[in-house]
């Protein structure tokens, strides 16, 4: 297992770099830069002294490879200082936003919190839902509830989040004005009237992620414990006389919950892209909205960096699936 | 021995027993009847019903109605009829759909196949794929339009540009599935005794590809096909959705609903008729692929 997780790790290199390439490269192509964002009267001197500042006129390998020592180094050096109150990153050069010149790893800090709060508790939400209809769906099999949830799931599948959302503002928020249309940011939570005022302004967003992903999971969740239903261990359990809820819920469950543990964790990356639609529509401040911006706003560290950021939740995850797997399942061994 | 023969049904073709099977799954007969009905919306429809051109004077009252007999989905903030302006955008949202899976079919069954057939190549190609499927797509889709929207509108014109550089993008990155599911057959295909025999009387890789490998993958390429329509259709809505998509004079559903969400408060038909079309498309599709699953499925069929 320690072997395989090495090699798996070792392995994630080179696919990182190689991402990392193909996106900064891609992202560097874009027409604007920063030396037009610069008014025409300072001086040509004075501009090439910005530009050096900024670094942008340096060969792209260059770039490239600064940008990869200031992601992989300098942003986690000055994560450190941060929390020790150390100085090891001082004037070490940051990864800094065309837009904001403000370091593009403040800016993700101070918008992740937001993006946790409403995806996390739609994605808690989601596996909340889809777990107790996969598994009644399985148990009773072809009848009424099985087939409403196939059909929820199929409609869940195919309803994308950005038509669910406005349904729900135009139904919820302008119809039956329950929900505030958009999320207010700076909304501090302080007493019971203000978590109330939060929860409300986090239905929307949580309902709309929640149940999207609801769909799928409780799919495998049902085929997952259909599976589980006609071992010969079910039958042992059955004939010693064990009750329906002992089997169903102890036996069956946890060997059916395998898969789904990890599916549950690779789905966890896709979450960060659905979050961007969902962001956006709401007006929630998280990082989707935050690449949004950077894009239509040429503010190609920004970007670069986000994609970069995606990119490593997608390996991360997929490996944190496979090891996942390994751990919880004994017919599985990877060495 | 000659009259029992006739005793005896004529055998099914696979067509038929295809259909028959597809036939059962009532959700892929819905499917495949909403679908029908869409496309019918999409391509007679625009010669049925043609908008009365209005002066400019008649266009600037007849702004933002709602649905009524002369516009029976009301108009928009220019006074352009929305039936007419639907149907156009319907167009040219299930045209994406169909030409983005082509590309993304044609790409993944020719690296699938590769991989499969090749073992030299079969580690890099697969390690190609793993990447693909590891890179974050809608940040790098948004990022290939905003790139290459000016550059490609001005050699092809706004419209086409915007066309082929999504039905691209949308093609580019979504082969990596169609490609595993194709390795994975071609894996088993090739080993089968009729593979070995036509490669013991010379035939070269091409031949054995092209007539005895490539005719058996294609049920689970359709069935992928199938669901790759859905996934392209609802890509590009998100990019028109984001702002991303195409030039405003040549929509798409995903567009129209964006150029709604403005309105969304006074008139919420102008959202709710495309995303009804684009949801009601995509879950067709769905249970269309769902049942060809079922119907090009020999363990299923038999029963």
């Amino acid at each position: 297992m320690l072997n395989y997780t090495l090699r798996r790790l070792l392995l994630a290199i080179p696919t990182l770099l190689l991402i990392s390439l193909v996106i900064f490269f891609l992202v560097d192509l874009a027409p604007g830069s920063p030396a037009s964002e610069i008014p025409l009267t300072v001086p040509a001197e004075v501009r090439m002294k910005i530009l050096e500042a900024l670094g942008v006129n340096e060969p792209v390998h260059v770039r490239y490879l600064l940008w990869l020592k200031q992601f992989f180094w300098v942003e986690p050096l000055n994560g450190f200082d941060a929390i020790f109150g150390t100085h090891y990153a001082d004037g070490m050069q940051r990864i800094i936003s065309y837009q904001s010149r403000a370091p593009v790893f403040g800016i993700i800090g101070d918008r992740i919190p937001q993006t946790l709060i409403v995806i996390g508790s739609a994605y808690f939400l989601g596996v909340v839902i889809a777990l107790p209809i996969g598994i009644y769906s399985a148990y009773r099999q072809y009848s009424i509830f099985d087939q409403l949830g196939t059909m929820f799931a199929m409609i869940g599948f195919s309803v994308p989040t950005f038509f669910t959302g406005t349904l729900f503002i135009i139904i919820f928020a302008v119809g039956l004005g329950w929900f505030p249309t958009k999320y207010d940011t700076t909304l501090d939570v302080t007493d019971w009237e203000s978590f109330l005022k939060q929860l409300r302004q986090m239905a929307m967003p949580v309902m709309v992620l929640g149940l999207a992903n609801a769909a799928s999971i409780s799919r495998y969740m049902r085929s997952s414990m259909l599976e589980n239903m006609g071992q010969d261990y079910v039958r042992t359990a059955r004939a010693k006389g064990m009750s329906e809820r002992t089997v169903v819920l102890k036996h069956v469950l946890r060997n059916s919950l395998i898969p789904v543990v990890t599916v549950i964790a690779l789905g966890i990356p896709s979450i960060f892209g659905g979050a961007i639609i969902t962001e956006n529509l709401f007006g929630v401040n998280g990082i989707g909205s935050a690449l949004i911006q950077a894009i239509h706003g040429n503010d190609l560290p920004m970007v670069q960096t986000l994609a970069f950021i995606f990119a490593i939740l997608i390996v991360t995850f997929n490996l944190v699936a496979d090891l996942l797997y390994g751990m919880l399942d004994p017919r599985i061994r990877y060495d | 021995m000659t009259d029992t023969n006739a005793a005896i049904a004529p055998p099914e073709t696979f067509r038929a027993a295809v259909w028959a099977q597809f036939r059962k799954h009532k959700g892929a007969m819905f499917g495949l009847v909403v679908l029908t009905l869409l496309v019918v919306f999409v391509v007679i429809g625009p010669m049925l019903w043609v908008p009365e051109k209005l002066k400019v004077v008649e266009a600037l009252k007849s702004k933002n109605l709602g649905p009524s007999l002369k516009f029976p989905m009301g108009t928009d903030q220019l006074g352009r009829d929305q039936l007419a302006r639907m149907m156009a955008a319907g167009k040219v949202s299930l045209a994406v759909g169909f030409v983005a899976m082509m590309i993304a079919i044609f790409l993944g069954t020719f690296v699938g196949v590769l991989a499969g057939y090749f073992k030299r190549l079969d580690g890099i190609l697969m390690r190609l794929t793993d990447m693909f499927l590891a890179l974050p797509l809608i940040p790098l889709l948004l990022v290939m339009v905003m790139l290459f929207r000016d550059k490609i509108a001005r050699v092809l014109g706004p419209e086409m540009g915007a066309f082929i550089l999504i039905v691209f993008a949308i093609g580019v990155t979504s082969w990596m599935h169609a490609a595993r599911i194709v390795r994975g057959e071609v894996l088993a295909l090739k080993e089968r005794e009729y593979v070995l025999a036509s490669r013991s009387i010379g035939a070269s890789p091409r031949r054995v590809i092209l007539r005895h490998i490539l005719p058996n993958v294609v049920s689970p390429v359709m069935v992928a096909a199938t669901l790759g329509v859905a996934e392209a259709i609802i890509t590009e809505s998100v990019l028109s959705f984001l702002g991303l998509g195409f030039p405003p004079d040549f929509p798409t559903w995903g567009r129209l609903l964006y150029e709604g969400l403005e309105y969304m408060q006074l008139y919420p038909e102008r959202v709710i008729f495309p995303g009804l079309a684009i949801s009601l498309t995509v879950l067709s599709v769905n249970y269309i692929g769902d049942g060809l699953r079922d119907a090009l499925d020999p363990r299923i069929r038999g029963r």
